[in-house]
């Protein structure tokens, strides 16, 4: 009987693993313990962060391993980063990814340049884990898919799970990494259940995977458009179109391989990515198609991504924001023509 | 804390090597021979040293673009930094860093920093990992008095003084961020005060007095090795080249500098040391030609070294190399 668990609760089981398995991995962040370890008033743990991701730790690992910081994301990321720097693994938690606004520095000119600034006689093994994408009404500042920016940043890795199980095996083996790694929780997806192994075991970063075979189209996808896709590639079935949808999993190593792979496999690619249009994955992964993979086209590379706009709030703006299985699907019966 | 002569002179040797080592950068810079964008550190050597002289391997300091003083001060070697300026494959960083990123994680050294403030936070992360390994160890902060009207100050000091982590706050004020007098741009005269809001010691140090700096260092690393917290240390100092080599000097002047230079550190402390008797102008003489010598000989074997390979700009991006 497999078990069916929420990506919330399977980044929880990730981090219990992580913290038993290494005593120099450290979770810190805003709420993580959220007010607990106060025994004495009889609260041993509270919150345990914004979505529950954290609960228990507290419990079972202590104060020291497991630190509320202040509102103060600059402060502690530098913290994290210095403590990476010196022996220990810390996994802090960056409420939402929109914040890297008032903390950018801490990642962008420390974590991702240190090793290289110092002739690679450092290491930063770092966990950012961070909230994305749009979904659950938050607006403009709750609801960014920024990991165009990290993406973008030599030297930080980033990766984002589109189910439970992988984002366990994903969040262990980012941990687990020398290198400082950006873990994407699309929120849309975060209570929403899927299988997860039992026990102790990764995912490795820079592996695409494919989520459906299909010979006729490959829709490129991750985080919360891997099921938007999934979506769009089953209502295509129906009308006789077979689509093939790659769950790239980590944008930062990439899997070219396994990108070029479904191009030379359908000759037509549709990447649909969450983030507006501009300087993101799905103009990268484009070009990459365009590049490497031109001899293997078989039409334009299309995207389907969010407008040149913030999120909005009001759930029919939100729901027109976000892409959709049917703009997908109407995407693809138009290059299939 | 008395020191004895040995450490004594051991602390001069420091100062005397920072201070040759900026003049000699000083001399390159001004001959074309070495190029690039470097802030001395002369003048303040008696915080560097003063505050260096209570660490050991298991401390960390992280430090500011006017790091090559707080890199000497802590130990790392001057040949690998030399080699580091001209920009050679025997640099302490390979080439890769240049003035402002020169460190050594194995002296503890978590390196020079271009941005303001920055290292400020890795002191503070170096200081919760000390905490969280328990092994003894404390984290010194370097930086200047126009990093402490950053944000990763505040946030690092509070979150320091919360944590009761075991680090150090010195604050070097030399008067001037870049070009701008203090008094244009900070409202308190003493930065030290700003401890109050986080509810740790505000120390002020005399920066051109060594046995100042290293008495009221040395008090605050107790402190904080106890368990008892963070200090923010204010050293009152100067920097004899100006913000950068070239530097016009527009912005002060003749007199205030020579002011200082009247202060200077390295030969108040051998006034001091001679008159008390604990050391001999003999000795002192001695360790400045060795000093000389030993940055000479730097200088010629980095002008020797070979240059990085230009395959090598690909290396050392992540620890477990990957493409792209």
């Amino acid at each position: 009987m497999s078990r069916q668990l929420p990506m919330v609760a399977a980044i929880n089981e990730a981090l219990h693993v992580a913290l038993a398995s290494d005593p120099t991995v450290i979770v810190l962040g805003e709420d993580v313990a959220g007010g607990g370890g106060r025994q004495d008033q009889g609260i041993e743990e509270a919150w345990g962060g914004i979505m529950g991701a954290t609960k228990g730790l507290i419990k079972a690992f202590g104060a020291e391993r497991v630190r509320d910081t202040p509102i103060s994301e600059m402060g502690f990321l530098g913290a994290a980063v210095g403590a990476a720097l010196t022996g220990l693994r810390p996994v802090a938690e960056l409420m939402f990814i929109d914040f890297i606004g008032v903390s950018l520095d801490p990642l962008l000119n420390q974590a991702a340049k240190l090793r290289y600034m110092f002739g690679g006689k450092a290491k930063v093994p770092l966990t950012v884990r961070t909230s994305t994408g749009a979904g659950l009404r938050s607006a403009a500042q709750h609801s960014q898919s920024l990991y165009n920016i990290t993406t973008s940043i030599p030297g930080l890795k980033t990766v984002i799970p589109s189910n439970p199980a992988d984002a366990k095996g994903l969040l262990l083996a980012a941990i687990r990494d020398d290198d400082p790694v950006v873990f994407c929780e699309p929120k849309s997806l975060m209570f929403k259940k899927g299988e997860v192994p039992e026990g102790d075991y990764m995912v490795p970063l820079g592996k695409a995977a494919l989520a459906r075979e299909g010979g006729d189209v490959s829709l490129v996808a991750f985080g919360a458009m891997v099921d938007v896709a999934l979506a769009a590639a089953a209502a295509l079935a129906e009308e006789g179109v077979s689509a093939e949808v790659l769950d790239l999993r980590s944008l930062q190593p990439l899997d070219e391989a396994a990108i070029l792979a479904t191009l030379a496999k359908t000759g037509k690619v549709v990447v649909v990515d969450e983030a507006p249009p501009r300087c993101g994955i799905a103009s990268d992964v484009a070009a990459l198609c365009v590049d490497a993979g031109f001899d293997s086209l078989n039409g334009p590379v299309r995207r389907v991504t969010a407008p040149h706009t913030p999120v909005p709030f009001s759930a029919v703006l939100e729901d027109a924001y976000r892409p959709t299985a049917a703009r997908v699907a109407e995407t693809v019966r138009g290059m299939l023509g | 804390m008395t020191l004895s002569t040995e450490q004594l002179m051991d602390c001069y040797r420091r100062m005397r090597r920072i201070r040759t080592f900026e003049e000699k950068l000083a001399e390159l810079v001004g001959s074309g021979r070495l190029a690039g964008f470097l802030h001395l550190y002369a003048g303040e050597e008696a915080v560097a040293v003063g505050v260096c002289e209570h660490l050991g391997g298991r401390d960390y300091v992280a430090s500011t673009h006017r790091g090559h003083g707080h890199a000497i001060a802590k130990g790392v070697d001057v040949a690998g930094m030399m080699a580091e300026l001209f920009g050679r494959a025997t640099g302490t960083c390979k080439g890769k860093g240049g003035s402002m990123h020169i460190a050594d994680l194995d002296k503890g050294m978590l390196g020079a920093n271009g941005i303001v403030g920055a290292g400020i936070p890795l002191a503070t992360g170096a200081a919760l990992s000390a905490q969280v390994r328990k092994t003894g160890g404390v984290a010194v902060a370097f930086f200047g008095d126009g990093a402490s009207n950053q944000g990763q100050f505040h946030e690092a000091l509070n979150l320091a003084a919360v944590w009761k982590l075991p680090a150090l706050f010195v604050v070097e004020n030399n008067g001037y961020g870049e070009a701008t007098p203090m008094e244009f741009v900070t409202p308190v005269r003493d930065i030290a005060v700003r401890a109050t809001s986080y509810g740790i010691p505000g120390v002020i140090a005399d920066g051109m007095d060594f046995f100042d700096v290293y008495a009221k260092a040395g008090e605050a690393i107790d402190r904080a090795r106890r368990g008892d917290g963070p200090t923010l240390l204010e050293c009152k100092t100067y920097r004899y080249f100006g913000h950068y080599v070239g530097d016009p000097l527009t912005y002060r002047t003749k007199e205030e500098a020579e002011a200082w230079r009247e202060k200077d550190a390295i030969r108040h402390f051998e006034e001091r040391t001679v008159r008390d008797g604990v050391m001999e102008p003999g000795n002192l003489r001695r360790i400045d030609a060795e000093v000389a010598a030993e940055v000479e000989a730097a200088v010629t074997a980095a002008e020797q070294a070979p240059l990085p390979s230009a395959e090598s700009v690909l290396t050392d991006v992540y620890a477990s190399e990957t493409r792209r």
